[in-house]
């Protein structure tokens, strides 16, 4: 009998370890939402790059300004753009048909986005734009194909003029932020005005930031899941020593 | 108190039902962990109506608002992340308890005579368990709700002559869409919970007028005291709702483990296309029942030839329902003179073990794209999960078992 649960385990096992379906390759990057400088400066690069077309309309700025530690006077300053209140939803002016008229599809929303996609595909797609003359906005991605966005941080990190070598560097080391292994791209069209580390490390902060926003609860949940633990685990001793007492008189 | 007690008595048998279902209710004294999973059923039944409540405050039953509501009490509601997670972890919970329970009754017997009705009322409750979870889970509205959803219900399209009126009926509608999702949102939080409840009190009665098998199969009444208490029994209360609290401790450790820690259970019980809100203009690469459906879709998908006519969707639809329907008649299947799988023959054993592995694999085949290995693969594990119970009857009655002793061993 023993055999036939240990064999039933091992074949749950498996399913339980299954991974998202593999497709391109991607770097990796290890979010931390206990990182507020690093969720700051994402915030102000998604307010700055992003939400000009991309919506966080299931998310309060007020929540974005609280748990990242902003003061509400300097997050209404300097990262709501919108004249919306800061307690509002962070919704967008852009006319969703507009937008489908001129991307072909309208921008998605991206409070979830991490949760969907993984913050691996993220932090890729983010750094794998490159100079391809044949799609209309004149950029292709090496992680998403045929992509409709435009290169928005072409400023920053320049334009690849070859697909960038995304999935076969190492990446940011979550411990000591040291970014490793940092050009991808072995020929630029266009240069950029960071140099290829920083431009890892600000989209390194932008998708830690997204990746925040889809679980911004995070934190809480796994402070407040070591104290439910410890009362479980203090509650079995309990519990096992009241058994023992009763079944004493069982023979 | 006493003269409180006595006042409510005289009108209502409380006195009656407590000691019929608890103080003298003899449970056998050599429950085994496999024991754990009928309190803990109702134990998360209980976490699934509370927490279901409190949800449908703050939830909103429509196509425009219900991916924005469910989000709403992600972030906005007061603990509703807890509340929230609580219930998706808990649907999965159930099944897990669910089905290692009945995994239970397999192995000892527990559907044998006189637990027929016992038996049939749990498969009852899990039909019941499947339409509330599979109409639960288009609440959220998120793609995979929606195509899921979708999935599931073009197959009563699959039957012939009523197929297509049958599954627009069902949906109320050309295509899932807030008709469905109204009608989905009624009947889970209130018609399929109600049923629920009505059936879980039959399951219960009809095991307390029996009485609980064991690990033995062991006919506790056989032997009794002179006070005709059964030697082998002990009242349920305090003896097994102290020994249960051992188990619900357990059971709360690794729940909790996974509700703080990996809510989304790698995508298992939420699934990642979940997190984008439904639209019918656009079909995931992908699409997978939650794990706990995923035996009987994989037996739907292994269905690949077209007989007498009829489309091989059909067929599947027909196997996916036999799969369930046959372990309803479980109990005249069974013709072994011992209900325990310790006292049963080598027969008995490989065939319960090759049914069990063959679940699992067609579950996790449920889960994964098909390809042509796999389908085939998922062919000869839905053949051994037939067998299992078409050659019940023979092979049980056929080997050898071993003589069972007068009293439980513990």
């Amino acid at each position: 009998m023993k055999k036939l649960i240990l064999g039933l385990f091992m074949t749950v096992l498996p399913a339980l370890a299954l991974a998202a379906a593999p497709g391109v390759p991607l770097d990796t990057m290890e979010a931390d939402h206990t990182n507020k400088a690093s969720l700051q400066r994402g915030a102000a690069t998604f307010m700055n790059y992003c939400a000009g077309c991309h919506s966080m309309e299931y998310a309060r700025y007020k929540r974005v300004s609280d748990d990242l530690e902003i003061p509400a006077e300097l997050f209404e300053e300097n990262l709501i753009f919108t004249g919306a209140k800061i307690g509002e939803l962070m919704e967008i002016g852009m006319d969703k048909d507009q937008a489908a008229g001129w991307f072909g599809n309208a921008p998605p929303d991206l409070t979830l986005v991490s949760r969907v996609r993984g913050e691996d595909w993220l932090y890729s797609y983010f750094r794998a734009f490159y100079k391809d003359d044949s799609r209309p906005l004149g950029v292709n991605n090496a992680v998403f194909d045929n992509v409709g966005m435009p290169h928005v941080m072409v400023a920053q990190q320049g334009l690849c003029a070859v697909p960038p070598k995304i999935g076969t560097n190492p990446s940011v080391d979550p411990l000591s932020g040291n970014v490793r292994g940092t050009d991808i791209c072995d020929d630029w069209a266009i240069e950029g005005s960071m140099e290829p580390g920083e431009f890892n490390a600000a989209m390194y902060d932008l998708t830690n930031f997204l990746s925040y926003m889809g679980d911004p609860v995070k934190v809480e949940r796994e402070r407040l899941g070591i104290l439910v633990l410890i009362f479980v685990a203090v509650f079995f001793i309990f519990a096992y020593l009241l058994n023992r007492e009763y079944w004493k008189d069982v023979h | 108190m006493n003269k409180l007690i006595n006042w409510v008595d005289e009108r209502l048998p409380v006195v009656d039902a407590w000691n019929k279902h608890l103080a003298k209710y003899y449970a056998p004294k050599n429950f085994n962990v496999w024991y754990f999973f009928g309190s803990l059923a109702m134990l998360v039944l209980v976490n699934q109506l509370v927490t279901g409540i409190w949800l449908t405050m703050s939830y909103n039953p429509s196509a425009e608002g219900a991916f924005a509501s469910v989000e709403y009490i992600m972030r906005d509601v007061e603990w509703g992340w807890l509340l929230r997670y609580l219930h998706s972890t808990g649907a999965s919970a159930f099944f897990v308890v669910v089905y290692l329970h009945m995994f239970r009754g397999l192995m000892y017997g527990s559907y044998q005579k006189p637990r027929e009705l016992i038996w049939i009322f749990g498969m009852l409750i899990y039909l019941v368990l499947m339409a509330e979870a599979f109409m639960g889970y288009l609440l959220p509205w998120g793609q995979m709700s929606y195509w899921g959803a979708q999935v599931i219900v073009n197959l009563f399209g699959a039957i012939p002559v009523i197929g297509d009126d049958l599954s627009l009926w069902i949906r109320g509608d050309y295509l899932i869409s807030g008709i469905t999702l109204n009608r989905f949102f009624a009947l889970h939080v209130v018609a399929l919970p109600i049923v629920l409840l009505g059936l879980v009190v039959l399951h219960i009665l009809a095991l307390h007028e029996v009485g609980s098998n064991n690990p033995d199969g062991i006919d506790i009444k056989k032997n009794k005291d002179e006070n005709g208490i059964p030697k082998d029994g002990i009242p349920f209360h305090p003896y097994y709702t102290v020994h249960d609290l051992l188990g619900v401790a357990v059971f709360f450790f690794v729940f909790f483990l996974v509700l703080f820690f990996f809510p989304e259970m790698g995508g298992l019980f939420l699934e990642k296309p979940n997190f984008e809100p439904a639209n019918p203009l656009k079909t995931p690469d992908h699409i997978a029942p939650v794990w706990y459906f995923t035996p009987f879709y994989a037996m739907l998908r292994a269905v690949t030839v077209d007989l007498f006519g009829l489309d091989a969707k059909f067929w599947g639809v027909v196997v996916m329902g036999a799969a369930i329907a046959i372990l309803f008649v479980l109990p005249w299947l069974d013709r072994s003179p011992v209900r325990s799988i310790r006292y049963k023959g080598w027969l008995s054993k490989i065939a319960l073990a090759i049914f069990a592995v063959s679940f699992v694999i067609l579950g996790y085949l449920g889960i994964v794209p098909a390809t042509e290995g796999r389908t085939m693969v998922a062919q000869i594990l839905t053949t051994f999960y037939f067998l299992y119970f078409i050659l019940m009857p023979f092979y049980t009655r056929m080997e050898k078992t071993k003589p069972v002793p007068e009293r439980v061993t513990g």
